[in-house]
């Protein structure tokens, strides 16, 4: 506070006239430094607070860099929190050989195992709820009706079981609803979307109607026997399947005759619809490759997806879309955009062994793997996502790093922060093996092409280079 | 139908009846008869079929032509997935909170039996049942107009019919005037008429004024185009045989001719006004084609590109001594070579080839002579520039040049010179580009005007560089310091106008060319290159320099304000000097920048290469700029930036896409699936004839 007092003494040796009028226009200013409080007061704690802010840009120079800092320490912290390994499921005593998600329940989840044992798992509560011997040897694969009322399986034992989903009373004992005893081992299932029709593969197609025992249709083209096979979930008459002799091929359920056939340099063991683009569909290669193809245009692929350094064993499409997961007999898993050529995360754990089967769950959050050791393992599908509610401002804050994350992607730190990912040795000293061999192998072409004649030697590119032929 | 009859009433069918129907059609019978006596001709034997396998495939390639169309309608709904701002799963959600009351009703069906024959009368009467608002006639009843607006518009509609009739009385009475000089004075009258309207519409509506421009344009175009008034017709050529003894043909004939040429006038446009009203007066050849090339603009590189070449070479190859440098280099041999170029003319290619090859080596012989001739015309400038070497960016043009001076000068005949030449010609492209360009101009000039005198004055120039090069550098060193290299001043001489009677089918491609050149000329109006690089790079080392930091801080330690200045010791004192930075990389690459501004500390930072979907630098850099957060935008604006792309609901299943949202997407957007049936339709048709062909090539 100013006092007049002490302005009495500064101004001693002036008159007192001229001393009075600065003593008032001192007052004045004074009480205009007083703010209102409508300027920055709420009316009820329920308003936003007030800010009173200029956003003239000239008066904010150093917004790109605040941003850019702002983005370094979003991609640092990113990094921080990615923890994605959120719980291992055990209890099989041999090697997970399949899952099945349950269509209408998140929370339920189905694996079969390497010795025929069955369980049904409860993921909220991490614990396995149910426990069946459905086969002898191997359970080949699985699959929920589309209803969630029961589920199919087939094993070693040259049969396809259905089941119920509910477990039996006390005293009852677990029974298949119907038991299909076939002539060769079937070696995958699944479930038609809409109707009571399910479709198999072993030394041939077979689709099957749920009241009958003998398959309504059996597509073979010139092959003895296939490791996949799957229903198309959008246009839901469409089929395809991988087969021994490294080839895709389509069908078309209404159809007499199978569609058409690819033939590539190595056999796909999976292969996985896009549920939300009818026509595309990705494969997982023993060559540690992933290819989505298009399947009106067979000739190439339209992505090649490099990264795991040994077969890919599984791949399954998130919910939405828009990436896929793909488990690898190098023991790892990896996230890759549908349209990328590269993984955007790869998930490894000490203990993980080679992964068989994969599955994203159908609310996009998580993912489950079920590896060779035994184990079925939870993972999240955003490794540093923060799981439950947000709070409307976590919310924002959330979105707001993203975009910056996305924002400045490109600049060279946050690219090297955000990439780097820890790698057991072997696999990364593989990596980097392949990726010589790689450069060898191009380099020699390139040599090759110098010394030929100019046209001899065509230009043969990456997608190209996998596919043998495509059948008609 | 008779014989249904017949059987439905239970009757015996009789062979009598039969064959009385038969004899009822004996065409038929005729015609089957020849049928079979054909195939009793017939000796050749039908096709086998098609093996299994190829069946199959066929089988195969038609069923994947039929899933893959099926399965392309999914096309638009995915593209437009893909580039959806943001997508929330899952695809179908109901939206929360209560319902439209109109969705509920539309929802619920009539059950019991009053609902349902309540609901029937409500149909039956034509009441609403969602929305309860108007009745179809109560809108009808709306929608139709009061008897006095009614009234209104019949009398506006007769009165309309009226005048439309009586135009059309006056224009048929019209026509049918078979005065021709009532025709033709209409005709004055209308043309006038629509010059004094496109004159209004010029000032009050230019936008309409240049469409009408612009009409006309076209249809000058299209007279260019078509032969019709060319006569060239079936009527022009029987009035060509006439034309002879009838006078009347002529004059049609003219007339025709007149017309085309009324059509084929190019409008004139007020820039080129000047030029084309000298073109029109005297057929000579335009302007420009007496005009030396590089003299128009040698400062501009972009203005001596081939474009205005081209067209005058013909004339200034029998006119002129050739542009071309190397050929004129003697400046003794100008007529000479005007002759020589008059006998390549009746010469052919090859020899000519040949006698180029020879000009050339001739011209290597002599080069020495023409370098020096070259460098004493530079001697000019250099004696005006000062010695000084500490100047930067001029200096080392200069002192290029001093060196080439000092070099040629003792052995002024000698072979020596050569090698020194080459050194001063080896420092970069750019730098040989401007010597060059300016020897050229100058031998140019000098083989244009023979005279002596120059040359004298040249050589005693040459003699005398020494003495003037001492004086004027005490006289003028401080002014000529900056002073550059202006062409005009070194090519004073203009160049002679040359007028020729032209060929007029000639003058359109040289009026185009013109116009091209002009508009380059426009374009580039100003371009000093080679200045503006020098001045470019000496701001640059401008700026490079370190500027001295005044610290002072008037008013410290003693009497401060209006008109008092800070002591002389104390802005001593304050002024802080800045160690000069090392030297620059190009100081001594004269027509090299070299950035300097690159600062490795902040590279580590800066993406060095324009990332993948941009394809110019300055989108990247226009989308770093654009701030995101809350700090620069409004609350709204950064909740809009930050939306995420893929959103979804906690512990909802995301069901695969269905089929019915393919349809409803085809619904809502009515026009681009109307479109895309359209292109469907046309590939399907394509495809089965392809496949009726195949069928075709495999059967035969």
């Amino acid at each position: 506070m100013v006092s007049p007092k002490i302005f009495g003494n500064v101004l001693s040796g002036r008159c007192k006239r001229n001393q009075q009028t600065h003593f008032r226009q001192i007052r004045a200013d004074i009480a205009l430094n007083i703010r209102n409080p409508d300027d920055y007061v709420r009316e009820t704690k329920l308003d936003i607070q007030r800010v009173p802010r200029n956003y003239d840009p000239s008066l904010h120079p150093f917004e790109v860099p605040r941003e850019y800092t702002r983005a370094l320490n979003a991609t640092k912290l990113e990094r921080v929190f990615a923890k994605p390994f959120l719980a291992s499921l055990d209890g099989h005593r041999d090697g997970v050989n399949c899952m099945a998600k349950h269509p209408k329940s998140l929370s339920t989840m189905l694996s079969g195992s390497c010795d025929g044992e069955l369980k049904v798992w409860n993921l909220t509560k991490r614990e396995c709820v149910r426990t069946l011997q459905a086969h002898e040897g191997f359970v080949r694969g699985m699959v929920v009706r589309f209803c969630g009322t029961s589920f199919f399986t087939v094993g070693d034992d040259k049969t396809i079981k259905q089941w119920k989903m509910e477990t039996p009373g006390y005293g009852e004992e677990e029974e298949p609803l119907n038991t299909i005893l076939g002539k060769s081992v079937f070696t995958s299932i699944d479930h038609h979307q809409k109707e009571g029709v399910f479709v198999t593969c072993g030394q041939q197609v077979d689709i099957w109607d749920e009241q009958r025992s003998s398959p309504i249709r059996s597509f073979s083209w010139g092959v003895d026997s296939f490791s996949c096979v799957r229903f198309n979930p959008v246009e839901t008459e469409l089929l395809a399947s991988c087969a021994s002799d490294r080839s895709i091929v389509l069908y078309d359920m209404r159809e007499a005759t199978p569609l058409k056939k690819v033939i590539m340099n190595m056999r796909s063991n999976t292969l996985c619809w896009n549920p939300m683009e009818a026509y595309n569909f990705t494969c997982s290669n023993e060559d540690y490759n992933l290819y989505t193809y298009d399947m009106r245009y067979l000739d190439k692929p339209f992505t090649v997806h490099m990264d795991h350094v040994s077969a890919v064993l599984d791949v399954d499409y998130s919910p939405t879309g828009k990436e896929f997961v793909s488990a690898s007999f190098d023991k790892t898993i990896r996230i890759f955009p549908k349209d990328s050529g590269h993984s955007r995360e790869v998930y490894h754990t000490k203990r993980m062994q080679h992964v068989i089967s994969i599955k994203w769950s159908s609310d996009n959050k998580y993912i489950l793997s079920a590896s060779d050791e035994m184990n079925i393992r939870l993972w999240k599908a955003n490794a540093a996502e923060k799981l439950g509610l947000l709070a409307p401002r976590e919310k924002a804050a959330v979105n707001y790093s993203q975009k910056l994350k996305e924002k400045f992607q490109h600049h060279p730190q946050i690219r090297r922060i955000s990439h780097h990912r820890h790698l057991p040795k072997s696999i990364y000293s593989q990596t980097k093996e392949l990726r010589v061999m790689k450069e060898a192998r191009r380099r020699k072409e390139r040599n090759v092409r110098k010394h030929s004649k100019p046209g001899s030697m065509p230009v043969v590119t990456e997608k190209e280079k996998h596919v043998v032929t495509v059948v008609k | 139908m008779c014989l249904n009859n017949k059987l439905s009433e239970g009757d015996k069918i009789n062979l009598s009846d039969l064959i009385g129907t038969l004899d009822k059609t004996p065409s038929a019978l005729i015609k089957t008869k020849k049928q079979l006596k054909n195939l009793q001709h017939n000796q050749s034997t039908l096709e086998t079929p098609l093996t299994r396998k190829e069946t199959e495939k066929i089988q195969r390639e038609v069923a994947f032509e039929k899933t893959s169309k099926e399965v392309s309608r999914w096309q638009s709904v995915v593209l437009q997935n893909q580039k959806a701002e943001q997508l929330v799963f899952p695809l179908n959600q109901e939206p929360s909170g209560p319902k439209r009351i109109e969705h509920v009703v539309a929802g619920w069906k009539a059950q019991t039996p009053l609902e349902q024959e309540i609901f029937s009368l409500l149909r039956m009467n034509k009441q609403p049942l969602h929305d309860p608002v108007l009745t179809p006639t109560e809108e009808a009843s709306l929608r139709a107009m009061s008897l006095e607006e009614a009234k209104i518009r019949r009398a506006e509609l007769q009165k309309t019919r009226v005048l439309q009739s009586y135009y059309e009385a006056k224009a048929k009475r019209g026509k049918k005037i078979k005065s021709k000089k009532y025709h033709r004075v209409q005709k004055k009258v209308m043309r006038k008429e629509y010059l004094k309207q496109f004159d209004e519409m010029v000032k009050t509506d230019p936008a309409a004024a240049l469409e009408e421009l612009k009409k006309m344009e076209l249809s000058r175009m299209k007279e260019r185009m078509s032969l019709k008034h060319q006569n060239s017709g079936k009527w022009a050529k029987s009035k060509a045989i006439m034309a002879k003894y009838d006078d009347g043909a002529r004059k049609a004939m003219q007339k025709q001719l007149e017309v085309n040429k009324d059509l084929t006038q190019k409008l004139v446009i007020p820039a080129d006004e000047d030029e084309e009203d000298e073109e029109e007066s005297a057929e000579t050849l335009p302007d420009f084609v007496n005009d030396v090339e590089p003299i128009l603009d040698q400062v501009n590189p972009w203005m001596r590109g081939k474009l205005s070449t081209e067209p005058m070479m013909e004339e200034s190859n029998r006119l002129d001594p050739p542009v071309w440098p190397r050929e004129v280099g003697k400046p003794g041999e100008g007529q000479d070579e005007q002759e020589e170029d008059e006998e390549q003319m009746e010469e052919t290619e090859e020899e000519s080839l040949l006698r180029g090859f020879e000009e050339r080596r001739k011209l290597r012989q002599t080069e020495d002579k023409a370098e020096i001739l070259e460098i004493s015309d530079y001697d000019e400038e250099a004696v005006e520039i000062s010695d000084d070497d500490e100047e930067a960016g001029l200096s080392n043009f200069t002192s290029l040049f001093h060196g080439l001076v000092n070099h040629m000068e003792p052995p002024a005949d000698q072979p020596k010179a050569g090698p020194g030449l080459r050194q001063g010609e080896s420092p970069a492209l750019l730098e040989e580009g401007l010597v060059r360009v300016r020897t050229l101009e100058d031998v140019e000039l000098l083989s244009q005007d023979i005279s002596t005198s120059d040359t004298a004055l040249l050589t005693t120039q040459i003699l005398g560089t020494e003495e003037t090069d001492t004086q004027s550098a005490t006289q003028q060193a401080d002014k000529k310091r900056k002073k550059m290299i202006d062409p005009n001043e070194v090519l004073t001489k203009e160049a002679k106008v040359i007028e020729m009677p032209l060929a007029p089918t000639a003058v359109e491609d040289v009026e185009d060319k013109e116009e091209q050149r002009v508009i380059i000329k426009e374009a580039f109006a100003g371009d000093d290159v080679v200045s503006d690089f020098l001045k470019d790079k000496r701001k640059q080392e401008e700026a490079g320099r370190p500027k001295v930091i005044d610290l002072t801080l008037p008013g410290w330690g003693e009497w401060g304000g209006l008109g008092l200045q800070p002591s002389r010791s104390k802005r001593k004192r304050f002024r802080v000097k800045v160690a000069p930075p090392p030297p620059r990389q190009d100081q001594k690459l004269p027509n090299i920048i070299i950035a300097e501004k690159r600062d490795s500390s902040i590279a580590a930072h800066q993406v060095c290469q324009l990332p993948f979907p941009f394809e110019k630098p300055i989108q990247f850099e226009r989308t770093i700029r654009s701030p995101v957060g809350r700090t620069w935008n409004t609350q709204n604006a950064v909740q809009k930036i930050t939306a995420p792309k893929v959103v979804t609901q906690l512990g909802a299943i995301i069901e695969p896409i269905a089929r019915e949202d393919l349809i409803k997407d085809n619904r809502q957007a009515v026009t681009g699936p109307s479109i895309n049936l359209e292109s469907d339709q046309g590939p399907q048709k394509k495809r089965r004839s392809q496949q009726k062909k195949q069928h075709k090539r495999k059967k035969n």
